[in-house]
């Protein structure tokens, strides 16, 4: 988790993400920036991310983004 | 038959409505169905049958997939997890075949009706360039009624179905509902599987409630098209056509009409359709939402065009984002090149696909595919000067939510727009070029108001219905931005003012509405894509 918090500091460390619940909806998270984890995650965790997990559901919280990073470790 | 038309809005409409209510429940997705492909054969004729066979094709794609996945659940039982992985790889593999073919059959049939004269002409032209005598026949090709929509809408579908996020559906009446629904098939929006499909299967029944939400988004449509739209249209129309005799302030005052004028046809046929889905009880997906409040290039195609925007970053942007030519740059970039140009060049590969498609989906011209390329530079024109901009403003202590800061990115996301829908308007990339130039030529200021605009065949009174038709949209607007109108909103207002409403809408449109002697019937723009 810590791996992951330190990853979206980098992105924006004006950010609180641990109290934001919908960081792709209120557009903390802009294509660009999402482009940019996604791309971090791959390396940093080793997965391999598909464009059907690029939606909101996935990526709107830091609890949602770790869940889908350990789903895809376990898969 | 247009949307806007009398014979769309008071025979074709109220006689679905009647027959979809006196149908049985179980049966109303084929009283819709049939509507549409009624609705489709009155524009298009028999060429109905693209959209039949594109419903067939995408049908037998969806369910092969959906076999082979069930194939893949069958060979990976009872193997450890390591030999699970390999054979699931290689379903996976055959299964992105099986969409790649989906998607190809859809795009040569679009691309053969849409480009072959295009690309007959452009390469006619090369190999005359070149001393060549041989040359492609063009021909002629008649295209169906938007297919440029349900081709996206197909190819959607068999995406989602690939990836998961959609079941198969096996009932092929209930996919060719999603593609051939009436109200959508001319001009979209572009709609997800997952966002009509079912409310479309489902077969409420009409309720009051929906059928005066509905008409009520319908007048409000008309309002925009018939007041406003088609009043610019006789403008707009006089300049592009003849824009060799017209410079300076009468190019730039085209432009901005000719933007107002899409805007409100494309947002008024919108709400015409959206008002039409509402009455059968479906709530289409949104396709405009205060565009002209943005303040960047890139949040103006997050209000504008909604459906398209997401379509193309959905099945276009984020596949191309996670694809193996732009991981491959991600390492290498990152190692050799450092964290800016790594994301400017992923920006760029990423964003290139998306804004050569928007170009050429508008339609087969050059001037489609230079709007497009103007959008992708821009953008990543935004991206790549973004750190230099976020340190001028720190320096220069600039609040970037003052107002003031806020009305000048507006004002400058205006002329990005005006400048882009010049070209998109122009009659070829050669005569987009030349009006964009001759605007910089005798300005002269004064002809907005020493009569040269009465010239038009448009009169004072004309832009004055204009000018406060805009003004009444852009309070409608601002209130909708602040949460205080909209649907729920009008339904807080007390019964006599909405009823004041209602009537001043049909008011307006009957009297000041762009018909009868003196008027032309404008046709839909985006029918036309």
């Amino acid at each position: 988790m810590e791996k992951l918090l330190d990853i979206l500091m980098e992105i924006d460390d004006s950010i609180d993400w641990k109290a934001q619940k919908a960081l792709v909806n209120d557009r903390l998270l802009d294509s660009f920036a999402v482009i940019s984890l996604i791309a971090e995650l791959e390396e940093q965790f080793d997965i391999e991310i598909e464009a059907a997990e690029i939606i909101p559901e996935n990526l709107n919280s830091v609890d949602a983004i770790w869940k889908m990073i350990q789903r895809l470790k376990e898969n | 038959m247009a949307y806007h038309t009398s014979i769309y809005l008071f025979v074709f409409l109220p006689v679905v409505l009647l027959v979809y209510q006196l149908t049985p429940k179980k049966l109303r997705w084929m009283t819709l169905l049939l509507s549409g492909y009624v609705f489709f054969w009155m524009i298009s004729g028999k060429l109905v049958l693209y959209l039949i066979g594109t419903t067939l094709f995408t049908h037998y794609i969806g369910v092969w997939m959906s076999w082979m996945k069930l194939q893949c659940e069958t060979a990976v039982s009872g193997l450890t997890k390591e030999e699970s992985s390999i054979v699931k790889k290689r379903y996976k593999q055959k299964e992105k075949w099986i969409l790649i073919g989906g998607i190809l059959g859809l795009l040569l049939a679009l691309a053969y009706l849409k480009y072959y004269n295009f690309f007959a002409k452009n390469i006619n032209a090369i190999i005359g360039a070149w001393g060549g005598s041989y040359a492609l026949q063009t021909k002629e090709l008649l295209l169906p009624i938007g297919i440029s929509f349900y081709t996206l809408q197909a190819i959607g579908y068999m995406a989602d179905v690939y990836w998961g996020k959609l079941k198969v559906e096996q009932h092929p009446g209930k996919l060719a509902l999603f593609l051939g629904f009436f109200p959508q098939i001319m001009e979209g929006p572009i709609s997800m599987y997952s966002q009509t499909a079912d409310a479309l299967w489902q077969g409420a029944p009409i309720t009051g409630e929906n059928l005066s939400k509905g008409s009520v988004r319908i007048l409000w449509g008309l309002f925009k098209k018939m007041i406003i739209a088609d009043r610019l249209y006789v403008f707009v129309q006089a300049i592009f056509e003849h824009y060799e005799m017209y410079h300076g302030v009468m190019i730039a005052a085209a432009a901005v009409a000719y933007t107002v004028q899409l805007y409100m046809e494309f947002s008024g046929c919108m709400d015409i359709i959206i008002g039409s889905g509402r009455m059968f009880g479906i709530t289409l997906p949104e396709n405009f939402r205060q565009p002209f409040a943005s303040r960047s290039a890139a949040e103006f195609w997050r209000r504008w065009h909604i459906t398209l925007g997401v379509w193309f970053k959905t099945y276009v942007f984020y596949p191309v984002s996670v694809s193996g030519l732009v991981k491959r740059w991600n390492k290498f970039g990152r190692k050799h090149l450092g964290k800016y140009l790594t994301k400017l060049g992923v920006s760029a590969l990423s964003l290139f696909p998306v804004w050569i498609c928007n170009g050429l989906w508008h339609g087969a011209r050059w001037s489609y595919i230079f709007y497009g390329m103007y959008y992708f530079v821009i953008l990543l024109g935004g991206i790549a000067i973004e750190p230099v901009r976020n340190k001028v403003l720190d320096a220069c202590h600039i609040n970037e939510n003052a107002w003031y800061f806020r009305l000048i990115q507006i004002l400058k996301t205006w002329m990005i727009i005006f400048t882009g829908e010049l070209f998109f308007r122009a009659n070829g990339l050669r005569a987009g070029i030349s009006m964009f130039f001759s605007m910089f030529r005798n300005f002269e200021l004064q002809r907005l108001w020493d009569g040269t605009m009465l010239t038009f065949g448009l009169d004072q009174a004309d832009y004055l219905v204009v000018v406060v038709g805009c003004v009444v949209v852009a309070i409608v607007g601002m209130m909708k931005e602040r949460n205080l109108l909209g649907e729920a909103g009008l339904q807080k207002l007390c019964l006599p003012m909405r009823w004041a409403i209602y009537y001043g809408l049909i008011l307006a449109v009957v009297i000041l509405g762009a018909y009868g002697i003196g008027y032309q019937q404008v046709d839909m723009i985006y029918a036309g894509f």
